[in-house]
């Protein structure tokens, strides 16, 4: 794939072109010990969403809808602009809507913010994935869940500092933004960049993206926002979706985006010196029957799955290997 | 538009007032953005709501709906009382100095001539001085005070910041903050642009609206700039298409009239629309309007159209109202007295005011015959859909006839956009069921009454029998054919006015465009405007070369804008009285001593010398129009005129009600209601999550906006007990609808003459049929009044009642 910056709004190319973004380019993988380092470092990408550019149309997420062929229903209105009313395994993005009055103006401002996987450098999904391959990371940021080998426990909404995954009741697996890496793969950019009309939702390296998020934030500047940043958030190790705010000294008022997100300190442990031996562990079990109920039933990760859960790493020895 | 959307980036401040660019044209509205991104420009947004547009602008100011004429008079007052104007444009681009008969006054709100019984003005004294020589009397000094300058300084006058903030409710700071930003623009290297849709035009006193905004452009002389303009954003696709084609009961194509009863015959036709200059040496390009004329009327009947029968004129209808506007034909319909109505890609039952009253007028009809791609709720208005569409089915006898089209996607032809750019596009995929073309449709109605015509005969079949119908299938013309016949050709070889030794087009071939049109039969031509589309060059509508030379945005080899190709109408004013750009770095075009050269098609005869001829070539006058004298019914300037329903009487006159000429059918007059009974203000609009009524059927954006609502201030949920989410009852004194409460900071009570003043906004995106949940439209509540000059329907200002409720009931059967 190439390398120069992809923007979604140039052209796909002409020429049929195939996939080429695939198991060698892994770099980390859900409860695997023995991953092999990828074969080649792809560009690390980045989707760049200027929330001072979107005018909150939906386009993003009726692009999504038509892209991954889901169908989110018809529901109601109960009283806001946000529709569907949250994520939900057929709503992979959802534009949030907060009226906030500038306490220093006294005027309203309408903050719309794209929801949606923030790809995470540092994936508290991932790492918080007892399974083994349901969850991914590309050398190129991407980070993909891989339905056939979800066990449909749910850890990983637990190991989400964002809120995104969202659990399939029609078939027990999680669903999240990919990134379109199905798109990504034939050198196009993410759907919903494709159809962003005001060029609020781009994409490339993220080098370039961070580059144009500079001049974003340069101009937000010249119009009396001084505190407009990148919100690129250094506790996940960096995100492969940025916000450009135009109050990024509180990310809190779009919506409850979190002001320093860090990965669950229960995850934290599970990752750290325990992890594999903890999920070796629970891989005999599912194996077995034993785990037939957890795989079939739960929508929600309940405290006794938690429970369950750090029992399981409590008791696996200390100096396990894989570590 | 007379700029174009790709040229809104070339502008410093845009101002969206009466409209709501990023929410119902969120692709166009890319051009704001990229001139907010790379050009550092400004964006205002005037409205009642705080809107997504508000949500990206640098100012936005709150106003009353229904009185934009008062804030942008207020403007043009701030403009003048400081200095800020563009004056040597002004001097010499503007009839300022043209100097007003006596008898014009301005009085208590209404202008001389008034006539009440009539509910019209004489509009006489509404002119120029005119000279010995026969041309206006000016005054370039502007010292005169009956010059058109200085009665519009009088007239604006009022309009103070403390008048604007007591009319509109705008808080006079954030007022001021407006007028100030939008004063800069009057320094030649700054440029506004005005974005507006039917914020302005769906009122009693629309046109005004969008005069009042065109005045303050040319004060601050920015029409014919790039970056500039007043830009009317069309909601549909191809609703400029629609007009400049003619499909309006008064007009033919090209913006001709439709002849009315006191023009019985061509030349009495022809009296009126002489066009001579009004100023020495001036084009006035509308002395061409016989040559069109008598191309349009070979367009339509060919050979039987000769010199001796005057072009067939006898054929076209004349007019004995001013116009059968959809109103009027609702209201004729009301009364019994039409039998048949054809719906064409129309939705009224929706779309037009009073809905209660436009299922009583259908109710009336024996056959209804509709044509659109979805199902409509006015091919279904018999239907019983309980309190979403409670009719008593048994006791309609209306026969409706349903005719499934085609949709834009599986048809090959031109759109015309808001930037008059005519693209070409080719069908994406095949009709579904038995839809047909619209174009087959006609074809067939046509050739099936021709038929029964010729067979059984009639009254007066000539225009029938002789219309032009020279397709290779007659029963289904195709894109192609009608572009060709709406460029034109040549019917006998055409001579070069220069060299009549020299043929200029052969017989048969197309003109180039207009220019080469006659008056004497040798040439035919669909629509002279259009003209140039599909010329012997080929498609010009289907060129996609996007090159644009210095990036000026005006992208010549796309498409085909008319008049032929011209991208910035005015383009001429874009330079000064010498001919040099007022703005180097926003040249359009320039004056090389020789001729006019640079970007675009110059909107000026090439070699019309800059200090002779005056850039606004289709006015008599050569300059444009602050004062329009008698070209409009309700007044030579805007005047504030409160909507119908408003919550406070007219602070100019208390008595007046409305616009004072607009048109009102007597039992009407009787449904509008009063502040007493209707304490708050409605107003209509658009989401961007749907598009009319159309994507109600579409599951996507079902999902993403599903069920009527309306959106109310906090403090009004809160006087009357609404909760958000919950269900409300919103009526005024015409109808009722049901719907569920967004209750937002958005909109805030507004202070107008001292009293509070409460909107209450209601989208208008749900009906009865589709794959969203049913709900209703605003045209449930809105008044069957229009807009004095156009008609179209005031829907953006009205009154209402608002209170909790319980849902809606579903029809039981």
């Amino acid at each position: 794939m190439s390398n120069s910056p992809i923007t979604a709004v140039s052209n796909p190319p002409v020429q049929p072109v195939s996939a080429d973004l695939g198991p060698r380019d892994l770099k980390r993988r859900s409860a695997t010990l023995d991953l092999p380092p990828p074969e080649r470092q792809l560009t690390e990408v980045a989707k760049l969403i200027d929330v001072s550019k979107c005018i909150g149309c939906k386009a993003c997420q009726s692009a999504c809808v038509e892209w991954n062929d889901t169908d989110p229903g018809v529901g109601e209105n109960v009283g806001v602009y946000e529709n569907p009313g949250d994520l939900n395994p057929n709503m992979f993005t959802l534009m949030r809507f907060s009226e906030w009055v500038n306490p220093e103006t006294d005027d309203l401002e309408w903050l719309i913010r794209k929801d949606g996987c923030m790809h995470c450098e540092d994936p508290g999904c991932l790492k918080a994935c007892p399974s083994p391959g349901a969850i991914v990371q590309y050398s190129n940021g991407i980070v993909d869940f891989i339905h056939e080998n979800c066990i449909g426990c749910g850890y990983c909404i637990k190991g989400c500092p964002f809120n995104i995954p969202r659990l399939s009741k029609a078939d027990h697996t999680v669903y999240k933004c990919t990134l379109c890496s199905d798109r990504v793969a034939v050198g196009q950019g993410p759907a919903c960049a494709k159809a962003c009309p005001t060029q609020a939702i781009v994409f490339g390296s993220k080098e370039d993206m961070k580059a144009h998020a500079e001049e974003r934030i340069e101009d937000l500047k010249s119009r009396g926002y001084e505190n407009a940043g990148l919100y690129d958030p250094a506790g996940v190790g960096g995100t492969h979706v940025m916000y450009v705010l135009h109050h990024a000294d509180k990310p809190h008022i779009y919506s409850d985006l979190p002001d320093r997100p860090e990965i669950s300190p229960v995850v934290e442990t599970w990752k750290g010196a325990v992890k594999y031996v903890g999920l070796a562990a629970m891989g005999i079990m599912a194996a077995g029957a034993a785990l037939h109920g957890l795989i079939a039933k739960p929508s929600t990760v309940k405290r006794e799955d938690e429970e369950h859960a750090e029992a399981l790493v409590e008791e696996a020895p200390k100096n396990g290997e894989g570590v | 538009m007379t700029n174009a959307w790709t040229d809104i980036k070339n502008t410093d401040l845009v101002v969206v007032m009466g409209g709501n660019a990023a929410e119902a044209h969120p692709c166009g509205f890319k051009w704001v953005t990229e001139a907010k991104a790379h050009r550092g420009a400004k964006l205002i947004v005037v409205d009642p709501r705080y809107t997504r547009t508000a949500s990206v602008s640098d100012l936005y100011a709150p106003i009353r709906p229904g009185t934009d004429i008062a804030f942008l008079s207020g403007v043009i007052n701030y403009c003048m009382a400081n200095g800020k104007v563009q004056w040597e444009y002004l001097r010499n681009f503007t009839n300022a100095s043209f100097i007003v008969k006596d008898g014009f006054a301005y009085q208590d709100g209404l202008f001389s001539g008034y006539n009440e019984e009539k509910r019209d003005y004489d509009r006489t004294s509404w002119d120029y001085v005119i000279g010995e020589d026969g041309f206006a009397v000016t005054d370039p000094s502007l010292q005169h005070p009956r010059c058109v300058w200085n009665l519009l300084k009088e007239h604006v006058s009022v309009y103070t910041p403390e008048m604007v903030e007591r009319i509109c409710g705008t808080p006079k700071e954030k007022f001021l903050k407006v007028a100030e930003l939008i004063s800069t623009c009057s320094a030649p290297g700054k440029v506004m642009t005005s974005m507006y849709a039917l914020g302005w035009t769906q009122h009693s006193s629309g046109s005004q609206n969008i005069r009042a905004m065109a005045m303050l452009q040319l004060i601050l002389g920015n029409i014919g700039m790039r970056g500039g303009g007043m830009n009317a954003l069309r909601g549909h696709s191809n609703i400029q298409g629609l007009t400049d084609l003619g499909l309006m009961s008064h007009l033919l194509t090209g913006y001709l009239n439709m002849p009315t009863e006191k023009e019985p015959d061509f030349a009495k036709y022809m009296e009126t629309r002489q066009f001579k200059p009004l100023r020495p040496g001036q084009t006035s390009y509308w002395q061409n309007y016989r040559k069109f004329m008598v191309s349009f009327q070979k367009a339509m009947w060919g050979d039987s159209a000769t010199a001796e029968n005057d072009w067939n004129y006898h054929y076209l209808p004349k007019l004995d109202v001013p116009s059968y506007d959809v109103l009027r034909m609702f209201e004729l319909m009301y009364d019994g007295k039409v039998n048949g109505y054809i719906c064409q890609g129309f939705n009224p039952l929706l779309a037009f005011p009073n809905r209660a009253k436009l299922t009583a007028a259908l109710s009336k009809l024996k056959f209804l015959i509709t044509m659109d791609p979805l199902e409509t709720e006015t091919a279904r208005f018999w239907e019983n859909h309980g309190e979403y569409n409670d009719v008593d089915t048994a006791s309609i006898e209306t026969e409706v006839i349903q005719l499934p089209t085609t949709c834009f996607a599986e048809e090959e032809g031109s759109l015309t956009n808001s930037g008059r750019w005519l693209q070409w596009h080719w069908a994406g995929g095949t009709p579904p069921g038995e839809a047909q073309h619209d174009t087959w449709i006609m074809a067939q109605i046509f050739l099936r009454m021709r038929e029964l015509y010729r067979k059984e005969g009639g009254a007066f079949p000539d225009p029938l029998m002789n219309l032009s119908w020279d397709y290779a299938d007659p029963n289904e013309p195709t894109a192609e054919e009608l572009a060709r016949e709406i460029n034109g050709r040549a019917l006998t070889d055409v001579m070069d006015p220069a060299d009549p030794t020299k043929v200029l087009v052969p017989a048969g071939k197309q003109v180039l465009n207009f220019s080469q049109l006659k008056d004497d039969g040798s040439t035919m031509c669909g629509c002279w405007i259009y003209s140039g589309c599909f010329n012997e060059q080929g498609n010009n509508m289907a060129r996609r070369d996007n090159h644009d030379p210095d990036e000026t945005g005006a992208y010549l080899g796309w498409t085909f804008a008319w008049p032929v190709n011209r991208r910035t109408l005015y383009n001429r004013a874009s330079a000064d009285l010498s001919g040099k750009p007022w703005d180097p770095t926003r040249k359009i075009i320039e004056w090389n001593g020789e001729k006019w050269t640079g970007y675009d098609v110059p909107d000026i005869s090439p070699t019309a010398k800059p200090e002779e001829v005056g850039p606004f070539i289709m006015n008599q006058e050569g300059v444009s129009r602050l004062f329009t004298r008698g070209m409009m019914r309700d007044g030579p300037f805007p005047a504030h005129m409160e909507p119908f329903e408003a919550p406070i009487p007219n602070v100019m006159n208390p008595k007046m009600v409305g616009n004072p000429v607009s048109r009102v059918f007597v039992t009407d007059a009787e449904e509008f209601g009063t502040s007493a009974e209707f304490p708050y203000v409605g107003t209509s609009y658009r989401l961007t999550e749907h598009f009319h009524y159309w994507t109600k059927h579409n599951r996507v954006n079902a999902a993403l906006q599903p069920e009527f609502f309306v959106e109310i201030s906090e403090e009004l949920a809160k006087e009357k007990g609404i909760e958000k989410g919950g269900w409300v009852r919103v009526w005024s004194k015409r109808g009722s609808v049901k719907a569920k409460a967004v209750v937002t900071k958005r909109i805030r009570p507004l202070v107008c003459d001292g009293k509070t003043v409460h909107v209450v906004g209601i989208p208008l995106h749900w009906g009865f049929t589709g794959a969203a949940k049913k709900g209703f439209g605003p045209n449930s509540l809105t008044p069957f009044v229009g807009d004095a000059n156009i008609e179209t329907p005031e829907s953006k200002a009205f009154l209402v009642n608002i209170e909790p409720s319980s849902g809606p009931e579903e029809a039981s059967a």
